[in-house]
């Protein structure tokens, strides 16, 4: 909402600097996003007329126009499709200076001299309408400063009004406000209903089918004469951000301003029936709205209808292509209505259209105040279009709309607001925002505030106090601290082990990546998981990006692919975040998971102090060890097998307790060739909450033996598919309390025969130094176990 | 394996032989006759041609296991009975190569510890919930009725579940505040970081994703001066002490009284800069006291209790403390911004 100081002034006598006004807005949580002097900058801009338009000889869409700036006439060259020969245009000539301090000078275009420019709307700082160049109207004198013409001395203030604050959708409405603030008298009269003319009783009709959706409509009769609008009215308009129209259309437009309600004018002489019928709208019935879209409706938008039952407007939004008034149009019905907020809300998100109209409409207008801002524009049309009015308009408003009436607690207010108010101050406080004040006998402490219809966002008790703290000033309250001593903060146990994994991994060398979580299906399919198996986002707005991410290798692959473009091939990243899986039986909402994945690609660098080499499966196998460390689990082992995504032979599951959480490997060849990252790729990814689920492992001191170790180093031929890890399981299992430690030492693969893995193992009892004998006894059950469980055999 | 295969190389019997041996030069003696050019293994392996191609591997085996262990008993007793000579060939340590590099925390992960850290101290737990929700947690339960204008505040991207738009991946942290208040008595002091959507495409100043932190406080008593109390704690303890908050109304369904909180600027402390339009103010997010409504969809009487919350988002704060833009940055995973913090 952009609200010229001086329309402002002339309801609220506030003598404040712009610059306090505007502080004075914030604090009452009417935004200003901009303080506008649009003037401030314009120098030298003058009317002038455009005499004749011809086309540029070497540009299809420039033009050459002659202008007459009353001094005399010159030649510019101008872009915008909507110069015609006979229009007052703001003409900024060569020396002229723009908003942002830009200065014209005479140059070339395209080979044709340019004497400076015809202005857009937009050029001159008023707001950001630039579809072609501003057209001033008659009545001012050629030559003159535009800044006297379009009144841009005057300050703008561009206000972001909260949805539920219709009030504030208009100059009244911010008076009403500031007056308060500054302790002025607001200077509203109601409007007289005026006639003029010898208009004859009406013999226009109303009907309204769908009283829910319209509470109340009215209408009036009105002959006017089209033409174009006073320059004082053109000036608010423009300073407004709205285009002047025609003097009917700019006035009902002035009075949206003014008042917040939206009206609007149909021709009367193209509405077949001379009445009205409000009704909602038949499914796929549709309507040409003013802007030439046709629109597709359903049953849930509301229809202003000629009396035949033809659409002719869409409620609220927008009006139709039919009954638009022309330059031609004689007479008029003037609708004023009270449309209900949520109808208006509903259909203009739909059909995404936005207006004027529909921004006020849908945070729900003043149904109290719908005359008068009806009789307001007949009174403006009998001032700039020669109106008759016909003397009484028709008014269909079966169920008035009733003033709330709210108790309002003085222990309440304080007790929320942290303040220690007086019953009296608080009451003085609301009057000057139109809350009237009752006594109530049955409140010991309290009164009744009696909410103005205008501000529909008062209905509770809570409405007031915000309305108390709004005029105390929220940032004047005193800061103080909660004191609880019930609860103590905290991470919990879960928390702060999430924490340790982050921590292992950057200590690991891995960097934390977030990739977002919307994917495109072959992304899923390409790491081997089904993309129909998923969750999809059902509008989103990158079509080809739906799928909520099953996992989290897609991503890092993409984020690799997007380092690799930037010749950063080596990388180890890591993402801890959801993955989102099919809901579980009758459950509404997916089966959200936390997981945690890695990625490490391209070579790992040490040189010159070791050699380079390429990243291998040990790279990812050795995190999942740091992990296992460092939260101390009890049973986590690797168990080789294939998985989705994963190379058939190079990767396993990662079983905790025995239970698979996730696998580790290499990536599956051509996954990453596909999305531009070479091989080798290695990986990782497993389900959080089951890793930290994991049985810990026993923290219970053990003496430290001082006896010395015996040790001992076994070799076994394995055959295919049986894993290192399993027989070193095996060992520990039967070293029992006498293995101190396990570890395979060498891998060994005699040409073409099964390969030999050698482990060394450390046995030190706590009790005594172990004899030559028992080493050689338990040497022997390790040997035995391996053979019997593994098939192995035993290398001498 | 081991040596016994081939009677020359006694293993068991050398490496008595070195740990009997105490001075330097004696392990220099056994240097040379077990790992000389003529010593034992040597002499061995010469033998290793004229064998039978099954016999080959197993010597050559036997050999290189010999050398190995017998070459680490030695250094080991040479480490202990001290060398000869010092050893005085340099070695530069500063020639560091590239090595194994420690990662690095997310920007945005960093920023979320540090929050959680403040909160905790002045007494706060730490709740998340699920990044898809029903429209009942993201709207409905947070006092915005189906239609109402304020859900238009927000381009919600819904999820192919259920009735047509009632899953959706929510548009704020504010739900978590629900299921805390479905899932608790009174008093809750609690923040809730998390991953939010909108319908936007990553580009320059748009992502579909982004991350929020919110904090809900009911208890008896709470009043609106606790809230701005609060709000000036946190960002004082982030931001430093000279950084000045302010709460302007707004509006938010969930909460009323609503406020918008700033912070005087942190590039210009305030005089006025480009980063803050010249105002001398940043704003940085929405708060204000529970709204009843809300207690009334989670079953606490708004009457006993009283409550407030608020909410920022998270890359900003790095945004403003680090000069860090556009927000796409922090989802590129550009390993170069990724390391740099």
């Amino acid at each position: 909402m952009r609200a010229p100081l001086s329309w402002i002034r002339e309801f609220a006598p506030i003598e404040a600097e712009p610059s306090a006004i505007a502080e004075a807005l914030d604090r009452l949580g009417l935004e200003v996003e901009a303080i506008e002097t649009p003037g401030r900058e314009i120098v030298g801009v003058r009317v002038a007329r455009a005499l004749e338009v011809r086309k540029h000889p070497n540009a299809d869409k420039l033009s050459l126009v002659e202008v007459d700036y009353g001094d005399g006439t010159t030649t510019v060259v101008c872009g915008a499709p909507n110069v015609v020969a006979g229009m007052v245009v703001a003409f900024a000539p060569s020396g002229a200076t723009l908003p942002g301090g830009f200065t014209l000078e005479k140059r070339k275009i395209r080979g044709e001299t340019s004497d400076g420019m015809l202005c857009s709307a937009r050029e001159l700082g008023l707001g950001d309408d630039h579809e072609g160049i501003m057209s001033l109207g008659e009545g001012s004198a050629l030559g003159t400063d535009v800044r006297d013409v379009l009144g841009l001395h005057d300050v703008v203030f561009d206000l972001s009004i909260t949805p539920n604050r219709p009030d504030a959708m208009s100059v009244i409405g911010i008076a009403r406000e500031l007056a308060a603030h500054f302790d002025v008298v607001l200077n509203i009269s109601e409007p007289e209903n005026t006639t003029a003319g010898s208009r004859t009783a009406d013999d226009i009709s109303v009907e309204i089918e769908a009283i829910d959706a319209c509470p109340r409509f009215t209408a009036r009769r009105i002959a006017v004469t089209m033409g174009a609008s006073p320059v004082w009215m053109q000036q608010r308009l423009a300073l407004a951000g709205m285009r002047s129209i025609s003097n009917v259309v700019d006035v009902t437009n002035y009075v949206m301003l003014e008042r917040g309600h939206p009206l609007h004018a149909f021709d009367l002489s193209r509405l077949p029936g001379r009445g009205i019928i409000v009704r909602l709208a038949r499914e796929k019935e549709t309507l040409t709205t003013l802007d030439g879209v046709p629109r597709i409706l359903t049953p849930v938008d509301l229809l202003v209808c000629d009396a035949q039952g033809d659409g002719q407007a869409i409620a609220g939004i927008m009006g139709g292509s039919q009954a638009e008034v022309q330059t031609s149009t004689t007479e008029v019905l003037l609708e004023a209505a009270y449309f209900t907020p949520m109808g208006i809300s509903k259909t203009s998100k739909r059909l995404g259209l936005r207006s004027e109209a529909s921004a006020r409409f849908e945070r729900g207008v003043d149904p109290n105040g719908v005359l008068a801002a009806s009789t307001r524009a007949a009174q403006l049309l009998i001032e700039v279009a020669a109106a008759q009015v016909a003397p009484e308009p028709i008014d269909v408003y079966p169920e008035p709309v009733q003033r709330e009436k709210i108790s309002v607690r003085t222990a309440r207010v304080n007790a929320i607001l942290g303040l220690d108010l007086s019953a009296e101050w608080i009451k003085d406080s609301l009057t000057p925002l139109g809350i009237a004040i009752e006594v109530d006998a049955t409140l010991d402490d309290g009164f009744i505030a009696v909410a103005p219809t205008y501000r529909p966002d008062l209905e509770r008790e809570i409405d007031i106090i915000e309305e108390v703290g709004r005029r105390v000033g929220l940032d004047e309250i005193p800061r103080t601290l909660p004191h609880t001593t019930e609860q103590g903060g905290g991470l919990t146990v879960r928390q702060r082990e999430r924490r340790l994994v982050t921590d292992v991994l950057v200590g690991m060398g891995c960097s934390e990546a977030m990739t977002v979580p919307l994917i495109a299906p072959d992304d899923v399919a390409a790491i081997g998981l089904d993309p129909d198996c998923t969750v999809r986002a059902s509008n989103a707005l990158r079509s080809e990006e739906p799928v909520l991410r099953p996992s989290l290798i897609p991503g890092l692959l993409r984020a690799a692919a997007y380092n690799a473009g930037l010749s950063r091939a080596d990388l180890a990243l890591f993402e801890v975040g959801h993955v989102f899986l099919p809901p579980v039986g009758d459950e509404l909402l997916p089966d959200e998971r936390d997981r945690l994945a890695v990625l490490i690609a391209g070579t790992v660098r040490r040189a010159p102090v070791e050699l380079d080499r390429p990243v291998d499966v040990h790279d990812v196998t050795e995190i999942i060890d740091a992990l296992s460390v460092a939260l101390e689990l009890a049973d986590l082992r690797l168990e080789a097998g294939p998985a989705p995504g994963f190379h058939p032979t190079r990767s396993a599951a990662v079983l905790v307790d025995g239970e698979s959480i996730g696998h580790v490997g290499e990536i599956a060849p051509g996954v990453g060739e596909r999305v531009g990252v070479g091989r080798p790729l290695v990986a990782l990814e497993v389900d959080l909450d089951a890793l930290l689920d994991g049985i810990r492992r026993q923290r219970t001191f053990v003496p430290l033996s001082r006896f010395p170790t015996s040790s001992v180093d076994l070799a076994f031929v394995l055959g295919d598919g049986v894993s290192a890890g399993a027989v070193q399981a095996t060992l520990t299992a039967t070293g029992g309390e006498l293995l101190e430690h396990v570890y395979p030492f060498d891998e060994f693969r005699p040409g073409g025969r099964s390969r030999s893995v050698a482990f060394a193992l450390c046995f030190r009892a706590a009790d005594r130094t172990l004899t030559d004998s028992e080493v050689a006894e338990v040497r022997q059950e390790c040997i035995d176990a391996v053979v019997r469980v593994h098939g192995a055999e035993f290398r001498t | 394996m081991d040596t016994d295969a081939v009677p020359d190389l006694n293993l068991t019997a050398a490496l008595e032989a070195v740990s009997a041996a105490r001075s330097p030069e004696q392990l220099a003696e056994l240097r040379r006759e077990y790992l000389g050019k003529r010593g034992v293994a040597a002499r061995v392996k010469e033998t290793i041609k004229s064998l039978s191609p099954e016999d080959r591997p197993i010597v050559g085996q036997a050999v290189s296991l010999f050398t190995a262990k017998i070459t680490e008993a030695l250094d080991a007793a040479d480490a202990v009975a001290g060398p000869e000579t010092i050893d005085e060939s340099p070695i530069d340590l500063t020639l560091r190569g590239h090595g194994r590099k420690r990662g690095h925390m997310h920007l945005v992960t960093q920023c979320r510890r540090d929050l959680e850290d403040v909160f905790v101290s002045l007494g706060y737990q730490v709740a998340e919930g699920p990044e898809v929700e029903s429209d009942w947690y993201n709207f409905e339960a947070l006092n915005f009725p189906p239609g109402h204008p304020a859900r238009a505040m927000q381009d919600t991207l819904y999820v192919d579940l259920g009735e047509p738009e009632q899953v959706l991946l929510r548009t704020h942290t504010s739900p978590v505040q629900v299921r805390v208040m479905e899932s608790q008595t009174p008093p809750i002091y609690c923040v809730m970081p998390g991953r939010t959507y909108r319908n936007e495409t990553l580009d320059a100043r748009h992502s579909p994703v982004f991350h929020q932190i919110e904090g809900l406080a009911v208890d008896r008593g709470l009043t609106f001066g606790d809230l701005a109390g609060t709000i000036e704690a946190f960002t004082s303890a982030y931001f430093g002490q000279k950084v000045k908050s302010r709460l302007l109304p707004s509006y938010f369904p969930f909460t009323e009284p609503s406020a918008e909180f700033a912070l005087s600027c942190v590039f210009c402390d305030g005089s006025g800069c480009r980063v803050c339009s010249n105002t001398g103010w940043i704003e940085l997010g929405g708060c204000g006291m529970v709204d009843p409504n809300v207690f009334r969809s989670v079953g606490i009487d708004p009457e006993e209790f009283s409550g407030f919350a608020f909410g920022f988002g998270l890359e900003r704060m790095p945004m403003l403390r680090y000069g860090v833009e556009p927000i796409k940055t922090f989802f590129d995973n550009d390993v170069r911004f990724l390391t740099r913090y």
